[in-house]
């Protein structure tokens, strides 16, 4: 916009000046359009829940990203970086109309986000349409790296599917063959379930109860009960944030933690130990990362972070760090020309790189292919005990491409 | 389904459902007696469970906690009567709906600032941190029973008051004819005020006392809102029997549709309202 505004402008006094022929000639002495695109702004869409249950979510993404980009000196291929924010609200029904606002209006290069699975599903749906490179660095529905991929579309977080698929290999290795599944009735919850009895089921473990509470209800007393009936050899949940702080205390308070171990998906007890106290101690979860993960990208990212904001960095500041690496190996490698879009998109879907989770690439579905982590929570902190999944990636179940 | 668990079962619904009362009793009063829909109502309950975080902290004890809280709230609910809601009652219920949502945007807004977005939990007082075993594997946290009973003495407290007490002849007056109760020289301005602020202590000490349970973070209060208009409307607009009747209903309908029903259990609640409905269109109690 801004560049078109520009450049009809001073082609305007040039003709008045000089005359028809003459003010061609300036026109055509005046810097290639390329160059003079090369020292405008990258312009980053951002819509992330900057208000309600997820802003600390949002918050965490985008200082990380940021982060990232100003460890580049604030530039992507060379080019300075205009941010533009919008709150998401993580409300569905105005996916639409804030995707629309940011490719429409704003005419971004980038679109980033959204953090809740609903927002994802509308504006993934926009994207494939308008073709915006948009990297989602959180939502976890399957449908964005499956059905609804597209060569535009990346995530650098997970599908609901990935953290619950390893836990099933870890509870047979246990000797717990007969589990209770039990999670929040809904996408994620739905599919983070499917995720682990994909890995249980066709390894020999059996089901024996499965639990659906409806979501967002926290009311778990009866789930409890039913669980205590089917007395398993083990528990398996999804279940996060508020949800999961309760559903951890109830499952303590009503005794079961003595008698039946609890295993969870990683949201379980990601950012909530202290909230949960001892209720939390020795669950163990899989997921893509850890705080305490031992190596040099995690150590930096994590001092760095802390300097800058003040705070820990969490697996959502991964996940935005991460995005920020994505779209520095795409602009580096067509030196910020936005023209040159499927050389920046077949870049960015060769992207191998350490990440402060492990090593990092991308699935055809452009969903990353990560490690998962076997942790424990010790003292409130989710310590690392092994990888459980070295490099796995989601099936993607329905995705055409690649 | 073995009997032992038929029977835990069925005390999982009625503690949900007496707890549900609570918060319910607030708002089917403020409704059904001066005709004000609060939306606002399920903020207060979440304001309540946030002042159980930050009291408890500071006194050390959750009891003492609701000692300082109770009155908070019962200014919070004079202030906000006497500043807001005062403009509303000669307004249409768009009116009241628009400024009690206002009311939950800038509560919940406030909570942000004040207490941040993480997820908390309160402490149970160490004299009620015990379970009563009830099987092999499962137990029953006491503190849970502690406020099943808390909730049953308030119900029958509030009976009583507005049974057997002149205040409560009062305030039955204001809801049948409020024109008459002012002429017969009652001020119906303050006993409004009252029947809010009472309201909204509810509404605040069942967060309060929810707080342990149910921990607290951003969007508590939404969550029971609209189970709480359920219940006033299963058990008619004003009626606090209703209330008691339809909470306990609600809670043993969650507890069993889970059980029975699990893929529709979501929808439970709200067929059981339908049904009701359709029965009684003023709801189980209620006056048409």
């Amino acid at each position: 916009m801004r560049y078109e505004k520009k450049r009809s402008a001073s082609r305007r006094t040039v003709i008045k000046g000089l005359g028809a022929g003459l003010g061609l000639a300036a026109a055509a002495s005046f810097p290639a359009p390329f160059v003079r695109a090369q020292s405008a702004p990258v312009k980053v869409g951002i819509l992330l829940p900057y208000s309600g249950t997820y802003a600390k979510l949002g918050d965490a993404i985008t200082n990380a990203m940021m982060l990232n980009i100003a460890e580049n000196g604030d530039t992507l291929g060379g080019r300075p970086v205009e941010y533009i924010k919008l709150d998401s609200e993580a409300a569905p029904p105005k996916a639409t109309e804030n995707t629309n606002k940011l490719i429409l209006s704003d005419k971004v290069d980038f679109l980033v986000g959204p953090v809740h699975s609903g927002v994802a599903m509308g504006m993934a749906k926009i994207a494939r349409e308008e073709g915006v490179i948009t990297i989602v660095p959180n939502a976890g529905a399957d449908q964005i790296t499956g059905p609804l991929c597209a060569p535009n579309v990346f995530r650098t977080s997970f599908t609901n599917w990935q953290p619950s698929f390893p836990m099933g290999k870890v509870l047979l290795d246990k000797g717990l063959k007969n589990v209770a599944l039990c999670y929040w009735n809904y996408g994620a919850g739905k599919q983070s379930a499917q995720g682990f009895i994909d890995g249980f089921v066709p390894n020999g473990g059996t089901i024996v109860k499965e639990i659906g509470v409806p979501f967002p209800e926290v009311e778990f007393q009866a789930a409890l009960t039913e669980i205590a009936a089917a007395n398993p050899d083990a528990v398996y949940v999804f279940f996060a944030g508020g949800g999961a702080v309760k559903f951890v205390k109830d499952y303590a308070a009503a005794g079961l933690k003595d008698s039946i171990p609890l295993y969870g998906s990683g949201f379980l007890t990601e950012g909530v130990t202290q909230a949960q106290g001892a209720a939390a101690e020795g669950i163990q979860t899989t997921l893509h990362y850890a705080d305490t993960l031992d190596n040099p990208e995690n150590k930096a990212f994590r001092a760095a972070y802390k300097e800058k904001f003040g705070a820990e960095a969490d697996v959502y500041a991964v996940q935005g760090y991460d995005t920020g690496t994505l779209m520095r190996i795409g602009m580096d490698a067509v030196g910020g020309d936005m023209e040159a879009k499927n050389d920046l998109i077949a870049a960015m879907d060769q992207a191998d790189f350490a990440s402060p989770r492990g090593p990092f690439k991308l699935s055809a579905a452009h969903n990353p292919v990560q490690n998962f982590y076997l942790r424990e929570v010790k003292n409130g902190v989710n310590e690392v005990i092994s990888v459980a999944y070295e490099g796995l990636a989601d099936p993607a179940k329905g995705c055409t491409m690649g | 389904m073995d009997s032992v668990f038929l029977f835990i079962q069925i005390l999982n619904g009625l503690q949900y459902g007496l707890l549900l009362f609570l918060i319910a009793s607030g708002l089917t009063l403020v409704f059904g007696i001066m005709g004000v829909i609060n939306l606002a109502h399920g903020s207060f309950y979440m304001i309540g469970a946030y002042m159980a975080l930050s009291l408890t902290q500071l006194t050390g004890s959750l009891p003492a906690a609701l000692l300082l809280g109770i009155p908070i709230a019962l200014v919070l609910g004079y202030g906000m009567e006497g500043l807001f809601i005062v403009h509303l009652y000669r307004r249409d219920h768009l009116d009241q709906l628009l400024l009690t949502y206002g009311f939950i945007l800038i509560l919940n807004e406030t909570q942000s600032i004040i207490w941040g977005d993480d997820a908390h939990g309160v402490p149970v007082p160490s004299w009620l941190d015990l379970s009563l075993p009830l099987t092999d594997t499962l137990s029953y946290p006491v503190y849970r029973l502690a406020v099943s009973g808390v909730c049953l003495v308030l119900a029958i407290a509030m009976y009583l008051v507005i049974q057997r007490t002149r205040l409560g002849m009062m305030v039955r007056a204001g809801e049948s004819n409020r024109e008459m109760v002012e002429v017969l020289g009652i001020n119906i301005r303050q006993l409004y005020a009252f029947v809010f602020s009472a309201g909204i202590c509810l509404a605040a000490v069942a967060g309060m006392l929810a707080a342990p349970i149910e921990s607290v973070y951003p969007g508590i209060g939404e969550q029971v809102l609209i189970i709480s208009f359920v219940v006033v409307v299963i058990g008619g607009i004003g009626s606090i029997k209703g209330a008691f009747v339809g909470s306990l209903l609600i809670g043993l309908a969650q507890v069993f549709g889970q059980v029975l029903l699990p893929e529709f259990s979501g929808a439970v609640v709200y067929a059981l309202m339908a049904a009701v409905l359709l029965w009684r269109p003023t709801g189980l109690f209620g006056r048409a």
